[in-house]
């Protein structure tokens, strides 16, 4: 079977929950529209954050969206971010349905 | 003899030191939060109630300036003693201007079951003593900057969790009055002192994860954690002792300005000042202060007002 599959980019960010909203703003008025987040915990170079309580939790942010969007925000966040939270972020290729939705 | 509640506190401690597994789940934490918030706010309302509020307004003025002036102090020492940089130094300069709801709840109970009378209006004195020390720290490490998103920090700092838990349960105490409040008593009258013991349980847990940071940084984190305290604690004796309040009251108030924020503030702070280190201050707050204030301050403090009002 081949579905009718179409290419997307999804982008990842996983950081501290302090910034959640600060940076969904941010999404927002970069032009992303649809967004996951969930609840993580973890380990990096800024300790153990195991969301024992709230000053030490993380989230895990997925966009999917077209490249060049995915890039934008990719840079964005890299400007304004990456020097003071705790924050990793990357992008991957990903096949979906439903072209219009993303 | 130790509070009840402390012994738990200790227990968390000493669970978090030997790396066990205990963790309480972080739902549970968040609804123990909220209990002993709304409960401290839904007391206070109760019994300002009884009393007449215009007199209040000058006092709220002196414990705003008290918060102030904290903050400036810590500031200073922190920048020129002990060499921190210009946002380290004003981040944890507010976390010390500000207050400790759980520092507080300690102290009550402590004062409660000792049967030591204290005034209503130190429930306000905890709200309004949150948020000008997280004013001043943000314009000590950025001055009048107009980058600063004002509008969104006011939201973040006035709207958090605590503050509208607590000014909403001084509004509900206050509104309902004792008759209302008498099926509610249950939950949130006869239950504190068990919420607080396993909110405790989770602090000290939490206080013992801290241990590693101060190993890092060792003996200015701890001098300054235990210093701090004692310098603001004056200041809110002598602020009592001029407000005339009681034994019970004077304790409280030095209580509130020997606490330390470690939720309201850092909170802010972390989007206000994101080049300041959060667990510096954090370490500083949670490895020592908070343990000082509850295992030593709050007799302390008490003895200390004992002391100045000649008093029983």
């Amino acid at each position: 079977m081949t579905l009718a599959t179409e290419k997307r980019t999804l982008l990842t960010v996983i950081t501290e929950s302090a910034i959640e909203e600060t940076l969904l703003k941010d999404l927002d008025k970069l032009g992303v529209h649809g967004y996951t987040v969930s609840d993580a915990r973890g380990r990096g170079g800024r300790g153990v954050r195991d969301a024992m309580w709230g000053e030490v939790s993380n989230i895990r942010l997925e966009v999917i969206c077209q490249r060049d969007l995915a890039e934008a925000v990719l840079d964005y966040i890299q400007n304004h971010y990456y020097d003071n939270y705790a924050m990793v972020a990357f992008l991957q290729d990903v096949e979906i349905l439903r072209a219009e939705k993303f | 003899m130790i509070d009840v509640v402390i012994l738990f506190f200790i227990l968390g401690l000493a669970a978090g030191l030997m790396r066990s597994e205990l963790r309480l789940p972080a739902a549970l934490y968040e609804t123990l939060a909220l209990v002993l918030l709304l409960t401290i706010g839904i007391k206070g309302g109760e019994g300002l109630a009884k009393q007449a509020l215009a007199q209040l307004l000058p006092q709220l003025g002196i414990v705003m300036l008290l918060g102030v002036a904290q903050t400036l102090i810590a500031y200073f020492v922190l920048s020129r003693v002990c060499k921190l940089s210009r946002a380290d130094a004003a981040s944890t300069a507010a976390h010390y201007g500000s207050v400790s709801v759980a520092t507080f709840a300690v102290a009550t109970s402590w004062l409660v079951s000792r049967n030591i009378a204290f005034e209503p209006q130190l429930t306000i004195f905890l709200t309004v003593m949150e948020v000008p020390a997280i004013v001043v720290g943000i314009v000590l490490a950025r001055g009048l900057s107009t980058q600063t998103d004002w509008p969104a920090l006011a939201h973040e700092s006035l709207l958090g969790k605590g503050v509208t838990l607590l000014i909403g349960g001084i509004a509900v105490g206050w509104a309902a009055g004792p008759e209302g409040l008498a099926p509610i008593k249950g939950l949130f009258y006869d239950l504190f002192k068990g919420a607080l013991a396993l909110f405790l349980l989770e602090m000290g847990l939490i206080v013992a994860r801290q241990a590693g940071e101060l190993r890092k940084r060792g003996l200015f984190i701890i001098a300054f954690g235990l210093l701090m305290p004692l310098l603001s604690a004056m200041l809110g004796t002598a602020c009592g002792v001029a407000m005339g309040l009681s034994v019970g009251g004077i304790t409280l108030l030095t209580t509130l300005a020997a606490s330390a924020s470690y939720i309201a503030v850092p909170a802010t702070m972390r989007l206000a000042v994101p080049e300041a280190n959060p667990a510096l201050s954090l370490a500083a707050v949670l490895g020592v202060t908070f343990p000082f204030n509850i295992l030593v301050g709050i007799p302390l403090y008490y003895w200390l007002a004992v002391k100045l009002t000649g008093l029983n």
